[in-house]
């Protein structure tokens, strides 16, 4: 398999994956509009992994025929659905993050320019998305309250791996990145009337180590469903 | 203390939890980008009117860019009674003087 080292390939899979999360919400979310969003979005998402990871090699092969510890994506994209607050939350976090880098490079001249200016639009629409959801849980009941609350303390400790520099992006302002995005969290959950977890992001207590191949144990289950007709029928066509 | 009957239990369950339906109907105008007036699209639920405007988005616009999306709650429509059509619709055909119809109209003016 030819792999081009380029920052498209750990950007390509964060999409791909995410997308695939969201895909199983497919005749499972709790009303028919909020599937059709769900899977507005997940289409987004793996439309920009078919253009990213085509700027690294062939798509098929790199989704397909990759082990666990080649792909780049992030542990909070790879992080199981959960209740609807586990997904909103993830989006959350993500979605921010996502539309932060991708503003970015689609001011730079970077290969990734064209793809970012395109998909920011994109990503501005799932933030708010999420960031929608998590005002109506947040400030809804008792319980949607407590889960949306639970939901976003248990992925935080995925957070601080969103601001390790990519390969091949060293020169994108990380730290002001993650100083933009804390405000942008902190703004929705203080206005959701949820309070920001506490814990730290990075460091031995907290996790994230997708960008160096390792990974979290739903991955590989993921990866076994997704790639399974691939590997059990090799070369064919479709 | 009496245990509750499973059919008690039932029911305080559902008072408890929201149903979906609980979230009320909306219709739809979309008006396209080079059209001219909203045109009823159709109709959704969703829990307020800001979502329902992400929803009619999604269903209806597939986010076609330079479109405009009016949501109504459909209890706000009063529509006309089908048995008061002949009152109502009857147009007045023998009166030639309430039709607009002996004006030039002049080329510069659209869409009259």
């Amino acid at each position: 398999m030819n792999v081009t080292a380029t920052p498209a390939l750990p950007l390509g899979d964060d999409a791909l994956i995410l997308s695939h999360r969201l895909g199983e919400w497919a005749g499972r979310a709790p009303v028919l509009e909020e599937e059709v969003a769900l899977a507005n979005i997940a289409l987004d998402l793996l439309g920009q992994a078919r253009v990213l990871l085509s700027l690294a090699g062939d798509e098929d092969e790199l989704a397909f025929l990759r082990e666990e510890r080649q792909f780049r994506n992030l542990q909070l994209v790879e992080q199981p659905n959960g209740d609807f607050a586990h997904t909103i939350a993830r989006q959350l976090y993500f979605s921010t993050y996502q539309e932060l880098l991708f503003e970015h490079l689609a001011a730079g001249e970077s290969e990734l320019a064209p793809l970012a200016a395109k998909a920011v639009k994109e990503v501005a629409y799932h933030r708010d998305h999420a960031h929608q959801w998590t005002l109506r849980l947040g400030d809804g009941t008792d319980e949607s309250h407590a889960r949306m609350q639970h939901a976003l303390d248990a992925l935080w400790r995925f957070t601080g791996e969103l601001f390790e520099p990519v390969e091949g992006l060293e020169a994108a302002p990380w730290p002001t990145l993650h100083d933009t995005w804390t405000t942008r969290i902190t703004s929705t959950l203080e206005q959701a009337t949820l309070t920001v977890p506490e814990g730290p992001q990075r460091g031995g207590w907290a996790a994230g180590a997708g960008r160096q191949g390792l990974h979290t144990e739903p991955f590989g289950r993921l990866l076994a469903e997704m790639q399974h007709l691939h590997r059990s029928h090799p070369g064919a066509t479709w | 203390m009496t245990t509750p009957r499973p059919a008690e239990t039932l029911a305080s369950a559902t008072e408890a939890t929201p149903q979906p339906t609980d979230w009320p109907l909306w219709e739809v105008f979309v008006r396209s980008r080079r059209g001219l007036s909203h045109t009823h699209a159709g109709s959704l639920h969703a829990p307020d009117a800001e979502m329902a405007l992400r929803n009619a988005r999604d269903l209806y616009t597939r986010r076609s860019e330079g479109v405009s999306i009016w949501v109504v709650p459909s209890a706000q429509v009063t529509a006309s009674s089908p048995d008061e059509k002949d009152a109502f619709f009857e147009p007045a055909g023998d009166k030639p003087y309430r039709h607009p119809t002996f004006y030039e109209i002049p080329d510069g003016v659209h869409h009259l």
